[in-house]
């Protein structure tokens, strides 16, 4: 197995009993885990492949998958912001899904301002 | 009709970005784009001023279709500004 469906199994198993299913959209799925791997090995830890990561672990801790927007992003829109997550209905309704806008507030991304810039 | 300029600002790991290129592919559309989680420090940082301007979440992909802007993959809205 490569380490991309390894990574897939291990989330599924601990994400499935919580409510929280990966897309029907395998392919997507797939280049999303992709991100993620590739994330860890350039920060150190797993962000959210959707987003620009500063590489100050405490600036990024909220988008760290699962981010902190998750609970509500699926509870919103039945999926959170990457569509790495969603939930039951979603999948049931696919007429359902729409776009899910960035939730994360404007000025966590306002490290690329700081002035040594080397966050 | 001549197609608007079309410029995605992407990032390498985002399934979004992926899915706004592949949309653009199927439609022969052509544009530029820019991967900015792979570009070095400084020219992140000039580049992430850019998008901030059109865009105050700073959010990917951010995609110029001649003067709009449309924030985020959806399709409806890339389509009409392309006018396909």
């Amino acid at each position: 197995m490569s380490n991309a469906e390894e990574m897939y199994e291990r989330l599924k198993k601990v994400n499935e009993p919580k409510g929280y299913f990966f897309s029907d959209n395998q392919a997507l799925t797939m280049e999303l885990i992709e991100g993620l791997l590739v994330n860890k090995e350039r920060y150190g830890y797993m962000c959210c492949p959707c987003r620009l990561a500063s590489g100050d672990r405490e600036n990024d801790k909220d988008i760290i998958c699962p981010c902190d927007y998750r609970e509500q992003d699926v509870k919103e829109y039945g999926s959170c912001y990457c569509q790495l997550y969603v939930s039951k209905e979603w999948l049931e309704n696919p007429e359902s899904r729409r776009t899910v806008p960035e939730r994360r507030p404007a000025e966590k991304m306002a490290w690329f301002g700081w002035p040594s810039g080397d966050a | 009709m001549e197609q608007p300029k079309v410029f995605i600002y992407a990032l390498s790991t985002c399934g979004h970005c992926k899915n706004t290129k592949r949309l653009l592919d199927s439609h022969n559309v052509s544009y530029d784009h820019v991967d900015v989680d792979l570009l070095p420090r400084e020219e992140m940082k000039k580049v992430l001023e850019d998008v901030r301007k059109v865009n105050p979440q700073t959010s990917f992909p951010t995609i110029l279709i001649g003067d709009k802007t449309i924030v985020g993959y959806r399709e409806v809205e890339i389509m009409e500004a392309l006018g396909l």
